[in-house]
């Protein structure tokens, strides 16, 4: 098996808030995250497949295909957005970068063909990052 | 699918790699600049891997801010700025190679009541760094 990582950023604004919780209480657990409105981080999302190289091409997926699906799939949807507000899959949500990390592999794990999504890495700064895993892991 | 969250802090300590089980000069053979007596000092860097179900009302695994109070309370306030073979207990028998630091480190930080720990990962400089998950079988201490 080998693994191949595609490495792309976007920069995008959130806030976390829980319209169940009382005010008092999404500044307790949200802290400086519940400012009404928002703050941004630059993004670094790291995209692992894992696959056999082709026996012709010696790849074990077209990164121009991948390029192409970040693009489209993630960087298109969530690049310079509000993602509260801006992004289908995160309305209601918060968007914590466990459940924007859980969204993102939502969105690639189907899509991915040839090889096998295996690590969604994101960055929301240098000092913090989550990794999602399939079940196959 | 599993999620896990890593977080990334920094300290600042001297140690001096010296085995009372050996000889003068196997300690200068084995650690070499590292015997020094007087010691020397890092800049560590710490990430802390937590795993475990994301909470459906705050969407996290953990609490960033208790996660961060609790590795500064059990290892960033004890560690930074000090002389870990003088002012760690854990080091005043145990070489403080950044391997033991790694189970050091792990041993405090395993009692995180908010999520599983699956493991450390420390640098010592920017081209060494060392992983520990705990040992299989190891009692939770």
């Amino acid at each position: 098996m080998v693994y191949l990582t595609r490495k792309v950023e976007f920069s995008a604004s959130h806030v976390y808030h829980n319209p169940e919780f009382s005010a008092e209480e999404n500044r307790r657990v949200f802290g400086k995250c519940n400012n009404p409105h928002g703050h941004g981080h630059n993004y670094v999302l790291e995209v692992t497949v894992a696959g056999e190289p082709d026996a012709r091409t010696g790849m074990i997926i077209d990164l121009q295909e991948l390029k192409g699906l970040l693009q489209r799939e993630i960087l298109e949807r969530m690049d310079h957005r509000f993602l509260n507000y801006e992004v289908p899959e995160l309305k209601g949500r918060i968007p914590t970068t466990e459940t924007v990390a859980m969204t993102i592999w939502g969105l690639l794990e189907p899509k991915i063909q040839r090889a096998r999504l295996h690590r969604v890495r994101l960055y929301e700064t240098p000092d913090l990052f989550v990794d999602c895993f399939g079940d196959g892991r | 699918m599993k999620v896990q969250l890593t977080r990334r802090y920094r300290f600042s300590a001297s140690h001096r790699l010296h085995s009372a089980d050996l000889s003068a000069e196997e300690n200068r053979r084995i650690y070499g600049k590292c015997n020094n007596p007087y010691g020397h000092g890092h800049n560590y860097a710490l990430e802390v891997t937590v795993g475990g179900a994301v909470n459906s009302s705050t969407g996290m695994i953990a609490n960033l801010v208790d996660l961060d109070e609790f590795v500064q309370r059990e290892v960033v306030e004890p560690f930074d700025h000090r002389y870990l073979n003088e002012e760690v207990a854990a080091f005043q028998q145990t070489v403080p190679t950044t391997e033991n630091l790694c189970r050091e480190v792990f041993r405090r930080l395993r009692r995180f009541p908010e999520a599983h720990l699956e493991r450390i990962r420390i640098e010592e400089t920017g081209a060494n760094s060392f992983e520990y998950a705990g040992d299989p079988g190891e009692s939770q201490r």
